[in-house]
């Protein structure tokens, strides 16, 4: 702790702390899309995935794909909103930027430390409803509209069930900010045995369960993908998009799946704690740890969309209303009763 | 036709009966909000090649369609007209893509009739067996790509891994994958190769694991039964009056298969196979039938592998191939549907009119009865459901 | 299979009078029918005796085929006799409209004929009857140029909307062996760097 005390001038530190962010969700996308995108769901069909972008497995793939929307005609459909149009992609971005203020990967290492990280996470990972709305109307295109309004549905429906779950997980650790839950898990104790901490996963596995159902709902990933179904709208809301506009997109709809994959991790296995580690180790290996976690919850949202067909609109509401809600509310009170009587 | 014009023809009305369940979905009554029409098509993933729907939409409930086919019509019967029977062979080879094995032999069968020769009995042993080859080809395609429109990504890759042992095959014996062009009028052009049998026995092992592999993961599947359950609904006698045929039919419960039914053509006489029927007549239904008809199919091959005859693969024919005048109609249970052909010969080296009944025309016309009502959807699951290949509806 | 021969006096007992003339093709029954009880043929047929698959309806046009292919001793296409006869069941005249049904119950079929004016081609529609008629008859209309009475709308079905002409009949011409003549009479195309040069290609 004393060896690394520097003390770093305010400014120097927001610019850091500015360029981590900004590198954090492109760096997330790219490994996420790569690993589960085109190689673990070329794995699990059995073919390869790309092979010789880079020369080992085809690594460049997606970095070569990027530079290729770069350099792509920027087209604006004639009756399009020209201003939205442009505007949509920043938006949904944006939202996934603000997530990742608040995700610990240290003890220190986190931009910002909220007292207020859960709810904070939470309201802004829903800002990108309006990004998608706005893609989908500003494109004047049927069949982008028609994804947009299923995309705000089913959005806005599936929060109320991630709130829940994360409300579990609140009430145990007793505090919103991030930090603090992942402080609880790691100092906790199961029954007085405090070897592996107090992952919130044991105690909390249906919150973790709905927690991974409406992620999966709120990245619009199969079985969930109907705005973006793409046997039938093709890309949803995101057909009108090419070039650069497209990539803010893929880059917004991988880097949102790393915020919620170690929003999870954070939230139900410990973050970027291992028990019994403090202090500069900690610091060191943290986003380590949160790394390997966060992709072990991936890897579950992935198998899922690879292997699911996609539920109906009207399924998909139904599911969210009439079974996740109910569930969450039940875990909800058994939590705080259980809480509050132990 | 431009995308944007409002169909005003008569068919296109608004069915009073189909409002009955829009008003249960509607939620605030004064909020009157007007159709959209949309175009899906030409160009659409989910209608299999160059057919327009134009569907008149409530929100994501279809009020009418309207189906616009026409964009793969390459005029065959007119074609006919002007070539040798030998000639003939070669198009018709292309109106299924899929199974073209399949699409010249109801032609060729009803040549020889017309001529009254029989092809020898091994070419008929032969023939089956690449028509059942064929069958199995397409249908597991489309056990595939069903998954694929309700939107599993996996089930496509498999399909399309196990059918490629299957072209293979056809591959070896006819020299063409996909337009073998293989049969000739009194038999075939050339006898199989050295090993094919046996080789084709593996592979029917790995077809009837491949059914095991899609009945796992895809019939099992709670999605894929929530979402075709009871969707896209077909009752037998209407499905009849339309001219919906093969598996789309038997998944409405109606028995009936030409292979076994019909007037005896090729080897199925001498062939012990089972007919499925389904009775509830829904997406999940047809694709049920078709992953059974398959197994079976690989089992009848099998059957036919171990009964081949030996003898000569083509009967005695004249060099110029000449069809006395007459008439004949042949159908046979082809992989779509029935598929038949009404040759009217005037004794000339080529047809005078030949009319070909394709089965996917058919299945197609019953569209926008099927469609009224339901979800923009379910509009893919039952599109991928009734399997048609647009060379089959447009010809 | 029902035996042909009691199936052949079923259903002429059962159309009774319409019958006009019939015949034995390879494979079905042809019954030939009074224009004016087309309609009311295909109500015995599916009500009465339980015809209730509709496999098509067509047309048919009887004219000889006009010649075609403007090289001498074209012998690409096929010479139809250029003498009209007509088929197994007779015809009044050029253009005959024909369907074929089948009964799922009873694994039988029969195909039906009638006679269509050429200076009127006017057709009454099955539409009422077989409800899959709908296409079959938009599709003939298009290709023969034969108005069916009845039917909720003609329109095209397979050509664009401003197509002029019936493909179908026999006096429409098939562009492609009007405009050159077949590529199979004419020479093997030399190999490139050979004795001929470009310009003394054959009519391919």
């Amino acid at each position: 702790m004393n060896a690394l005390a520097v003390e770093i001038p305010w400014g120097v530190l927001l610019a850091i702390k500015a360029v981590v962010i900004l590198a954090v969700v492109p760096l997330g996308a790219l490994v996420l899309g790569y690993t589960f995108l085109l190689k673990m769901m070329s794995h699990m069909q059995s073919r390869l995935g790309p092979m010789d972008p880079g020369g080992f497995h085809g690594w460049f793939q997606l970095i070569g794909d990027g530079i290729k929307f770069l350099q792509k005609e920027d087209i604006v459909p004639d009756e399009a909103d020209r201003r939205v149009f442009a505007l949509a992609p920043t938006v949904v971005v944006i939202s996934t930027f603000l997530i990742f203020v608040v995700i610990p990967a240290g003890p220190r290492l986190q931009v910002a430390n909220l007292d207020v990280g859960v709810f904070y996470a939470l309201a802004v990972s829903s800002l990108s409803v309006i990004g998608v709305l706005m893609a989908g109307w500003a494109s004047a295109n049927k069949f982008a509209l028609i994804g947009a309004l299923r995309a705000a549905a089913q959005l806005i429906a599936y929060e109320l069930p991630l709130l829940l779950a994360v409300v579990g997980v609140v009430i145990q650790a007793g505090t919103m900010s991030l930090q603090g839950i992942v402080s609880a898990q790691q100092d906790g104790a199961i029954f007085g045995w405090s070897g592996i901490g107090n992952p919130f996963i044991l105690t909390q596995f249906v919150g973790f369960l709905l927690f991974l159902i409406a992620a999966q709902a709120e990245l619009t990933q199969t079985p969930f993908d109907m705005p973006v179904a793409e046997s039938e709208l093709v890309a949803g809301y995101m057909v009108e998009y090419t070039g650069f506009r497209f990539l803010f997109f893929f880059i917004g709809e991988f880097g949102t799946a790393t915020a919620f994959a170690a929003l999870a991790a954070t939230l139900f296995l410990g973050g970027w704690s291992i028990p019994g580690v403090h202090g500069t180790a900690a610091d060191l290996l943290g986003p380590l740890v949160l790394v390997v976690k966060l992709m072990a919850v991936a890897f579950l949202m992935f198998w899922v969309r690879f292997t699911y067909p996609r539920l109906r609109e009207d399924q998909l509401q139904a599911l969210a209303w009439k079974v996740l809600i109910p569930i969450a509310l039940v875990n909800v009170i058994i939590t705080a009763i259980i809480k509050v009587a132990i | 036709m431009s995308t944007t014009e409002q169909p005003t023809t008569p068919g296109f009305e608004v069915d009073p009966a189909a409002f009955r369940h829009l008003a249960d979905a509607q939620v605030n009554v004064e909020l009157d909000t007007g159709d959209m029409i949309l175009n899906m098509g030409p160009q659409h993933p989910a209608t299999h090649g160059t057919l327009r729907l134009v569907v008149r939409l409530d929100g994501e409930r279809v009020i009418a369609a309207d189906p616009v086919i026409g964009y793969m019509h390459r005029g065959y019967e007119k074609l006919t007209e002007f070539r040798t029977y030998p000639q003939v062979t070669t198009l018709i080879n292309r109106i299924d893509w899929l199974s073209s094995f399949a699409n010249e032999v109801p032609f060729v069968h009803a040549a020889e009739q017309l001529m009254e020769i029989e092809a020898p009995p091994r070419a008929q042993y032969i023939r089956t067996a690449l028509t059942e080859l064929s069958r199995i080809a397409t249908f597991l395609l489309f056990l595939g790509e069903m998954g694929l429109q309700v939107g599993a990504l996996t089930p496509a890759f498999y399909g399309f891994r196990d059918r490629e042992h299957v072209l293979n095959l056809i591959e070896a014996a006819t020299g063409g994958r996909f337009h073998p062009n293989f049969n000739r009028i009194g038999g075939l052009k050339d006898d199989l190769p050295w090993g094919w049998i046996s080789e084709t026995r593996n592979v029917m092992k790995i077809v009837l694991d491949a059914c095991d592999v899609f009945e796992d993961l895809v019939v099992g599947n709670e999605i894929f039964q929530a979402r075709t359950r009871s969707i896209g609904i077909i009752p037998g006698e209407l499905g009849a009056s339309y001219g919906v045929s093969g598996s789309n039919l038997r998944a409405s419960g109606v028995d009936w298969d030409l292979r076994r039914d019909g007037a005896p053509y090729l080897a199925y006489p001498d062939l012990d196979f089972q007919v499925f029927t389904h009775p509830d007549g829904d997406s999940f239904s047809r694709y049920w039938v078709r992953l059974q008809e398959t197994r079976e199919s690989a089992r009848m091959v099998l059957q036919l592998l171990d009964g081949m005859p030996a003898g000569p693969i083509m009967a005695k024919v004249p060099r110029i191939i000449k069809v006395p005048e007459g008439e004949a109609w042949v159908e046979t249970e082809n992989p779509l549907g029935q598929m038949g052909y009404y040759v009217v010969s005037k004794g000339a080296t080529g047809p005078f009119r030949v009319k070909i009944r394709s089965a996917s025309f058919s299945n197609v016309s019953i569209l926008p009865w099927m469609l009224r009502g339901v979800y923009v959807p379910d509009v893919v699951t039952i599109l991928a459901s009734l399997y048609f290949i647009l060379g089959d509806i447009d010809r | 299979m029902a035996d042909s021969a009691t199936l052949t006096s079923r259903i002429t007992d059962a159309l009774g009078d319409a019958v006009v003339d019939q015949g034995e093709a390879r494979g079905t029954l042809v019954i030939r029918v009074r224009p004016d009880a087309w309609r009311s043929s295909a109500e015995i047929l599916r009500r009465t005796l339980g015809f209730d698959y509709l496999s098509f309806i067509a047309g048919i046009d009887w004219m000889p085929a006009p010649v075609v292919g403007l090289v001498e001793g074209d012998t690409s296409t096929p010479a139809q006799p250029s003498d009209m006869t007509f088929g197994v069941a007779g015809s009044a005249g050029r253009f005959q409209v024909f369907a074929h049904v089948q009964s799922t119950a009873q694994h039988a079929g029969v195909t039906v004929r009638t006679d269509v004016e050429e200076a009127d081609p006017r057709v009454e529609s099955w539409v009422s009857v077989y409800p899959g008629a709908d296409w079959h008859e938009r599709e003939c209309w298009e290709m023969y140029g034969f108005v069916f009475e009845g039917h909720p709308s003609l329109r095209h079905l397979y050509l664009p909307s401003e197509f002029e002409g019936h493909p179908l009949r026999k006096d429409f011409p098939l562009l492609a062996r009007e405009v050159k003549p077949w590529p199979g009479l004419t020479d093997v195309e030399p190999m490139p760097g050979g004795d001929d040069e470009a310009g003394e290609e054959g009519t391919a």
